[in-house]
């Protein structure tokens, strides 16, 4: 049974309104044949683009050439900037080759880890929202970074749940609650996923999307796996907006209202 | 970025009744199970099915207070400085066609009563003015602020609303606190209730606290007057102020006020007789819904309610207080509202460590300050 509040449930970014709250990666797949079936498996309306993959001079060649711009989001994303100035002149550069003005903010300057740099993040995001893009930024789960984000007009912030690629789930769960709790825009966890119960667990406390890679990409299976996430974060989402049950009640000795009058 | 009238106009009053009459008794399970609770719940917490769980209630309160506050009190003293007002407030000892005895401090004035108040203890004290910018301009206010804080270093303003800019001023005077009550979020019984001046104005008041904000308050106090109107949608539209507030200025502390209308020199008589039960009620739905914003408790309510509340949610009292301008040497002007709790500073210090409570006279610091706010600086 469907009822109307899932049914109209849409996430907005910016001026945009998408069906599925699932973020694709685009790199590590064995073949843009299998990367673009998982996607359209997944239902996911943004993907993602590493802008130094892409040959900008001819940028329909291969990646983008296997998807669906009609229905998907092609989201361009900075990785490999390691501060603000390169991150800048890369959304520039994909601005200028008509790829888009949407881009997603990573600045990381440790190629080990790959987490992001907070000032760097802050510094190329207030630079990119005076130059009029619309950017998601990629960050640590740091509840007083999303608000300066989102004080620099950032459209949505995008925390990671564990270090990339590793698989490990909702690590930052507490910090991501905060996060939701504070912030007027959407909340994206980015990076870190590594099942479908991990995605399901981020939509049910009420995370607006979920944006992974790994834990698809390099499944077995990718199409299989893509299709659990799709209906991970369904469920996820469903439950969310159903409302989670209590988990127990307290017992308590005396009364500290008995000197109250009904 | 939305304002807090955007939201106001979004919502429905009809729509907050309707949702109040169909809670269930397992929404309010639901509500009681969460660690952080929308506004839903919030409107669950404060119908009529939550009745069976205050007791309930009352404990999670306590325990989400004294996690944030610690089991602690803090107290602060009004200093009405002066009666004088334009406006025709129906319900207020100081409307301008009430013929009391009116009064303005003067500087030698002001120095006494702030040497008596200093003398009970106090260090954080809020001064107080009707609606006259004759006989309290910003210029008077400004300089009973730079007077006030040589012996106090927190200084709290319940003064008539201003511009962003004359807020700077007061900031920059040393003013720390701006509390501004809404009175009531109905706009047809504001406008019945407020019948001269320029607080007939409603979207002017509702947008005061964004510009004390915006001009560098850190702390804004909140209020509704209950017993104007309906108080169970009063307190839905105080929570989302002050939640909007808390989440749009997040640097800030936003506390709340539920002043219920005692009888005044003006003789009003209010439409909602709001019991000590459906007070206790919001106390404990608004500390569930928001557990950090301060509650304030003035002494418009009696001593025993008051003891009765300090371990279940409540972290401000005034205590000792006058409401007359002058009335700590003397009592030769009108009051604002009859005092309930008319104990000594010394009585409610007992009486709050009696509870096992600690009473704190100073939880603020200039020192700390390194910048200006506001407009002169960042916002708050």
């Amino acid at each position: 049974m469907t009822n109307g509040k899932s049914n109209q449930d849409k996430l907005k970014i910016a001026d945009r309104e998408f069906n599925s709250r699932l973020m694709l990666g685009t790199g590590k797949y064995p073949s843009p044949e299998i990367m673009s079936k998982a996607i359209e498996l997944s239902g996911a309306e943004i993907i993602t683009v590493a802008l130094r993959r892409v040959d900008l001079n001819d940028p329909e060649y291969d990646l983008l050439s296997q998807i669906d711009k009609e229905n998907v989001l092609i989201l361009p994303n900075t990785s490999g900037a390691v501060n603000a100035d390169e991150a800048v002149r890369s959304a520039k550069l994909a601005k200028a080759a008509g790829i888009s003005d949407w881009i997603k903010l990573e600045v990381t300057p440790s190629p080990k880890h790959l987490l992001p740099d907070a000032k760097e993040t802050l510094k190329a995001t207030e630079e990119l929202v005076k130059l009029g893009f619309k950017v998601l930024p990629y960050i640590n789960a740091d509840p007083v970074l999303a608000k300066h984000l989102e004080e620099a007009g950032a459209v949505t912030v995008m925390p990671l749940a564990a270090p990339i690629g590793t698989n490990k789930g909702l690590r930052t769960i507490d910090q991501i609650k905060i996060i939701i709790e504070e912030s007027f825009i959407p909340v994206v966890v980015d990076a870190g996923i590594g099942r479908p119960s991990d995605a399901a667990l981020a939509m049910e406390i009420g995370v607006d999307a979920v944006m992974l890679n790994t834990a698809i990409s390099t499944s077995n299976d990718p199409f299989l796996m893509a299709e659990a996430f799709k209906m991970a974060i369904e469920a996820g989402r469903k439950a969310y907006l159903a409302g989670l049950g209590p988990v127990s009640e307290t017992a308590r000795a005396s009364s500290p209202l008995d000197w109250l009058k009904k | 970025m939305k304002n807090f009238i955007d939201i106001y106009n979004g919502i429905n009053e009809q729509e907050i009744l309707q949702k109040i009459n169909n809670v269930e008794r397992r929404h309010v399970i639901n509500a009681l199970s969460k660690e952080t609770l929308s506004i839903d719940d919030f409107i669950a917490l404060i119908s009529p099915e939550s009745d069976e769980f205050m007791d309930e209630m009352a404990m999670r309160s306590r325990h989400t207070t004294e996690k944030h506050f610690g089991k602690i009190m803090n107290l602060y003293v009004p200093l009405y400085l002066s009666n004088e007002c334009t406006s025709g407030c129906a319900y207020c000892g100081f409307n301008k066609d009430k013929s009391i005895p009116r009064k303005t401090l003067n500087e030698d004035e002001i120095e006494i009563q702030l040497i008596e108040l200093n003398k009970m203890g106090f260090k954080n004290v809020l001064l107080l003015t009707g609606d006259s910018r004759k006989y309290a301009g910003v210029d008077y206010i400004s300089r009973t602020i730079k007077k006030a804080r040589k012996l106090f270093p927190h200084v709290g303003l319940e003064v008539y609303p201003m511009d962003i800019l004359e807020y700077s001023l007061l900031v920059n005077s040393g003013a720390n606190m701006l509390t501004v009550y809404q009175e009531t979020y109905n706009r047809e019984k504001y406008k019945l209730v407020h019948l001269a001046g320029k607080k007939t104005d409603f979207i002017y008041r509702v947008e005061t606290p964004e510009r004390a904000l915006q001009a560098g308050f850190r702390r804004i106090g909140l209020g509704v007057l209950l017993g104007l109107h309906n108080p169970v949608t009063e307190s839905v539209y105080m929570a989302l102020h002050a939640g909007f507030l808390m989440k749009k200025y997040w640097r800030s502390e936003v506390s709340i006020s539920f002043p219920r209308l005692r009888k005044s020199e003006a003789g009003y008589i209010p439409d909602y007789d709001v019991t000590d039960f459906q007070l206790v009620k919001i106390i404990l739905a608004l500390r569930l819904f928001l557990p950090t914003v301060g509650i304030a408790i003035s002494t418009r309510e009696s001593s025993d309610f008051r003891d009765n509340m300090i371990d279940l949610g409540v972290t401000m009292m005034s205590a000792g207080s006058k409401t007359n301008p002058g009335g700590y040497t003397d009592n030769c002007s009108g009051k604002q509202f009859e005092i309930e709790d008319d104990r000594n500073v010394g009585d409610v210090l007992r009486a709050i460590k009696k509870r096992g409570y600690s009473p704190v006279f100073k939880d603020w610091d200039e020192n700390f300050l390194s910048t200006k706010g506001g407009i002169f600086g960042i916002n708050h």
